[in-house]
């Protein structure tokens, strides 16, 4: 393994996990929520250097692991509307439906884009006003702002062929759904730094009081998760329950205020089915009605039938901290990234495909 | 797709009201069109993070060159070639 940036400084990495051992005096099971950090502590083979009382479970932080098999129907469905344009993060493109995937329906003569921001997609629908341009609008509280304001500048532009299909997904809420699991297992939660510094990290202290959980909003550059491990664990030997913020550098207690406020100008909160977890409540972000011509949803006026999820996939209890991904029986098997029966399987995200690909699965998952 | 990547404002390019306020961002040379609007006070040689093409925190420069060596080392900036 090689560290070159700070992050990964080998002295300060060894000096962390000294530091972890030491403390650590009774077994503790924490969640990182950012798939970003799953795939930073199996690439680095941070597990590896954790003492064996610390168990590290994988969240539901990834916005490709999490949207629905309907949701991905929907966008299938408005990809194959007669002069349409679907535009989405690449990273959507081969997550299985129902019936297919947006990689699928494109093969078969649907034109879908990917793109690396929302404002490009608004520019596509001003470039071709004959067609509907639709962004599939993923992601969580760190991507809202962006596809939010992908709304306000059509609106501003007056455009009356560009919409999003909404389908966002919030921190808070689906932590709580997890640690009200009454099978649940999680002593600490480590949350997503680039999360907060969109949102600050206000919300997360009722969260911390109610159910006696630490939170510690973490980077996920290797040092900082170390040192955000040895926070909440620190906290855990005391008996503390607090919410620390170990990416001050990045996070402000209140957030990027404008980014909140254009969040809020199109997007309220509603339910929202995650993928594998099920509804929970008031845990998304829809098109609010004064913005209701950009909302595909009303605009297509879709109804796709709920979708069932492909019950070979165990991927609910691994992003609940259930299960392990190597503990699913299709893992590396009938299930992989060349052909995923899960959403965890498709992004480098997910912790399934972050395990097939970095981990050494035998030391890891002992 | 959840990354934040951090680069230099080289140049403020459109200011045409609060929503459509640009600039010409570098991130270790590869130049960028990247939204302002979230940064109202970013000036030319500030720092951002910026994620889906929209700047979301300031960063200091030494922050900067370390988070981006590090994407670097990971092979993560690689999302930036294919956007213009
Ligand atoms: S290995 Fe595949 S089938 Fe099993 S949980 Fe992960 S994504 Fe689902």
């Amino acid at each position: 393994m090689k560290y070159l940036s700070e992050y990964r400084d080998p002295e300060l990495v060894k000096e962390f996990i000294n530091e972890i051992h030491a403390i650590t005096t009774r077994p503790w099971t924490l969640m990182e929520i950012c798939g970003g950090q799953t795939h930073s502590l199996v690439r680095n083979g941070i597990l590896e250097m954790l003492p064996d009382m610390i168990t590290m479970v994988h969240g539901p932080g990834c916005p490709v692991c999490v949207t629905s098999v309907s949701i991905i129907d929907e966008a299938v469905f408005l990809s194959e509307q007669p002069d349409t344009i679907l535009c989405s993060f690449g990273d959507m493109l081969r997550v299985p439906g129902s019936k297919k995937s947006l990689l699928e329906a494109k093969a078969a003569g649907a034109d879908i884009r990917i793109l690396y921001s929302p404002l490009e997609a608004v520019q596509i629908a001003l470039k071709n006003p004959d067609k509907q341009v639709v962004f599939f609008a993923v992601g969580f509280e760190t991507t809202a702002p962006a596809n939010a304001l992908s709304v306000v500048q059509a609106d501003k532009i007056g455009l009356n062929n560009f919409s999003i299909l909404a389908s966002h997904v919030l921190v808070p809420p689906a932590m709580e759904a997890i640690l009200s699991d009454k099978e649940n297992k999680i002593d600490a939660f480590l949350a997503a730094g680039h999360v907060c510094t969109i949102m600050g990290i206000g919300e997360y202290f009722p969260v911390a009081a109610k159910y006696q959980c630490p939170i510690v909003v973490t980077g996920f550059e290797p040092v900082d998760l170390l040192q955000g491990i040895l926070m909440a664990v620190r906290q855990l030997e005391k008996g503390e329950f607090t919410v620390e913020n170990q990416y001050a550098r990045n996070v402000k207690r209140e957030g990027n205020q404008m980014a909140q406020d254009t969040i809020h100008e199109v997007f309220g909160i509603s339910d929202r089915i995650w993928r594998g977890i099920g509804n929970i409540p008031q845990s998304g972000y829809e098109v609010n009605d004064r913005y209701k011509k950009y909302n595909a949803r009303v605009k297509f006026n879709i109804d796709i039938p709920f979708a069932e999820e492909n019950k070979e996939c165990i991927s609910g209890d691994i992003m609940k901290g259930l299960k392990k991904p190597k503990q699913c029986p299709n893992f590396g098997t009938k299930c992989r990234p060349e052909h995923p029966l899960g959403a965890p399987m498709v992004s480098s995200e997910g912790a399934c495909a972050a395990y097939y690909q970095y981990a050494n699965t035998d030391t890891v998952l002992a | 797709m959840c990354l934040a990547i951090p680069g230099k404002i080289i140049a403020i390019t459109a200011q045409l009201d609060d929503t459509f306020r640009t600039g010409r961002v570098s991130f270790g040379g590869i130049q960028k069109e990247i939204n302002l609007c979230m940064i109202p006070d970013a000036v030319i040689g500030d720092y951002v993070m910026v994620h889906v093409g929209v700047a979301i925190s300031k960063v200091d420069e030494v922050e900067a060159a370390k988070i981006f060596s590090y994407l670097k080392d990971m092979g993560e900036v690689g999302e930036l070639e294919s956007f213009s």
